[in-house]
């Protein structure tokens, strides 16, 4: 079991298409989460950043772009890139400073400014990069979803509207959150009234590209302590593992899976959500709340499997008897998730966070989950990155 | 019907016979199949071979999940215009153990598709140019 460290301030810029420079975002939620936490900017020792690939060189040196632009003060800085797992690696990395006791309190940080439409590779011909290989075939982001969903139906009796039920659970958490784009209560007929995309997959049945920004202070329980901080919320575990060959499961940016003749298959996202309960000495039991990846509707279920909320195939009764909504036995993505923010690739993972430190410290009104102590993350990302955080009060 | 020659959109990736097959590889000291054939290191942990040799893979197989592209995809993907909408297989190879993506021939609409249909691997038209049509593996629902 690793030890903890403390969680001393939360904050976010709300998701949105604003269209600004994504350093804007991102000082905009350290600022938030400096005061949250009460601690000065100068006290920081590490700035431990989430790259972004779509803002240029200064996206590329995140840390050091948000710690210049809150000003330089001397702080050790690093930055991580992971796909959707950047800011996770980011929190990872202030967790071996603080534990080693090359400092005591540290800025993580996330922000982007994302294009309009589909995501796409970067240009020319590169028929070595898979991501340009499957682009070049008519496969997207989305067919990936939807592969899995059908899946879920041809396997266990999944149906377009079970899917529908997560966004009109997930848009209803989103009603009250100040930091989600889209606020808007949507109907199980609503999303199977929108455009179909990528079938089963309707238009609302997959999220957007946002920007956004997330930032969060943490320290050792003993400056936590020393600042005054009573019972901070903790984090119990971090898990970034990668998979374990031979993949079972064709991911994005793959054009096919690794063959399985010479080593058993094994699925990627159990294996972070494994990783992350050794980590905190617990189990699925343990959990009160979780934010995972909807990227789409359909992948929410896929996660209640994975990380053990319930059996393979069973998912879909959750949804159906309310279990996952706010009021229910695991109220999942209380914040709105993905449904509600569109993705914001590094602040993403930070967000997830944020959003459960609320939920532990009680303060997420209008979406607050009852008796929330122990909280949860899951995502997941191209190759091979993805990651599981739990929080506990 | 274009006179013009039909060339592989992706050079060297499959077969452009009459019963095409898509060209992986497979490591000489553990078995492990790969596609796309191009690998320089087994990415198996229990084996630290350099050596591969080119395989044609099964040209048949099952299909493990399947959807389609109903909005145009972002580039590199080339269009034709108007603009087609295709659908699209995962299919499961039984020898290689391993899955396969790709297009499903044109004409054939998500609804004449299921999870465990057996379905063939033939070559079809993936964009053309001025010199050339692009040709590319797509599954097809087996007869």
């Amino acid at each position: 079991m690793t030890q903890e460290i403390a969680i001393l301030g939360v904050g976010m810029h709300p998701w949105g298409k604003w269209g600004r420079n994504f350093v804007e975002y991102g000082v905009h939620a350290a600022r938030a989460a400096l005061k949250d936490a009460g601690v000065p900017w100068q006290d920081i020792q590490f700035v431990s950043g989430a790259a972004t690939m779509r803002c240029g060189y200064p996206g590329y040196v995140a840390g050091a772009t948000f710690a210049q632009a809150l000003g330089w003060q001397g702080a050790q800085v690093a930055t991580s890139y992971a796909a959707c797992a950047s800011g996770s690696q980011a929190l990872a990395a202030a967790r071996s400073k603080i534990l080693s006791g090359e400092c005591e309190v540290a800025l993580v940080i996330g922000a982007d400014t994302t294009p309009k439409g589909f995501l796409a590779p970067a240009k020319g011909e590169r028929p070595d990069d898979p991501d340009w290989v499957r682009f070049r075939l008519g496969i997207t982001n989305p067919s990936y979803f939807a592969l899995y969903a059908r899946r879920r139906m041809g396997l266990y009796g999944d149906t377009s509207e079970d899917f529908a039920l997560i966004k009109e659970k997930n848009s209803a958490n989103g009603l009250n959150n100040p930091y989600a784009r889209y606020k808007k209560a949507f109907t199980v007929a609503d999303v199977m009234g929108s455009a179909m995309v990528a079938d089963p997959l309707h238009l609302m049945d997959i999220c957007a590209t946002s920007d956004g920004g997330a930032a969060i202070i943490v320290s050792s329980l003993d400056y936590a302590k020393r600042i005054g901080k009573k019972n901070p919320v903790r984090i119990a575990a971090i898990s970034t593992v990668t998979p374990t060959f031979s993949s079972e499961v064709v991911e994005m940016p793959d054009i096919a899976t690794d063959s399985s003749v010479a080593a058993d298959s094994h699925r990627f996202r159990p294996a972070l959500a494994k990783k992350a309960y050794e980590e905190a000495g617990i189990g699925p039991d343990d959990i009160n709340v979780a934010e995972v990846y909807d990227l789409s509707t359909a992948l929410e279920l896929d996660w209640y499997e994975d990380l053990g909320f319930c059996e393979r195939g069973e998912a879909k009764n959750l949804v159906r008897r309310g279990e996952t909504k706010i009021g229910g036995r695991l109220p999942v993505n209380p914040s709105g998730g993905l449904a509600c923010f569109g993705e914001a690739v590094p602040a993403q993972a930070l967000a997830q966070v944020c959003e459960l430190t609320w939920q532990l410290r009680n303060e997420a009104e209008g979406r607050q989950v009852a008796n929330a102590n122990i909280g949860m993350t899951a995502n997941q990302g191209l190759f091979g990155h993805g990651s599981c955080v739990i929080v506990k009060r | 019907m274009s006179a013009k020659p039909q060339v592989p959109a992706l050079e060297g990736w499959f077969t452009m016979d009459a019963k095409p097959q898509l060209l992986g590889s497979r490591c000489v000291k553990c078995g492990t199949f790969f596609f796309p054939k191009k690998i320089h290191f087994c990415k198996n942990p229990a084996c630290d071979s350099e050596t591969f040799e080119e395989v044609p893979l099964s040209r048949t197989g099952k299909i493990w999940s399947y959807t389609n592209a109903c909005y145009k995809p972002p580039e590199p993907f080339i269009a034709a215009e108007p603009y087609e909408p295709f659908s699209i297989a995962a299919v499961e190879l039984d020898a290689e153990q391993m899955i396969v993506l790709g297009q499903v021939i044109g004409g054939v609409d998500v609804s004449e598709l299921a999870v465990g249909m057996p379905v063939e691997l033939v070559l079809e038209p993936l964009f053309e140019d001025d010199e050339s049509i692009k040709m590319t593996w797509k599954w097809k629902p087996a007869a």
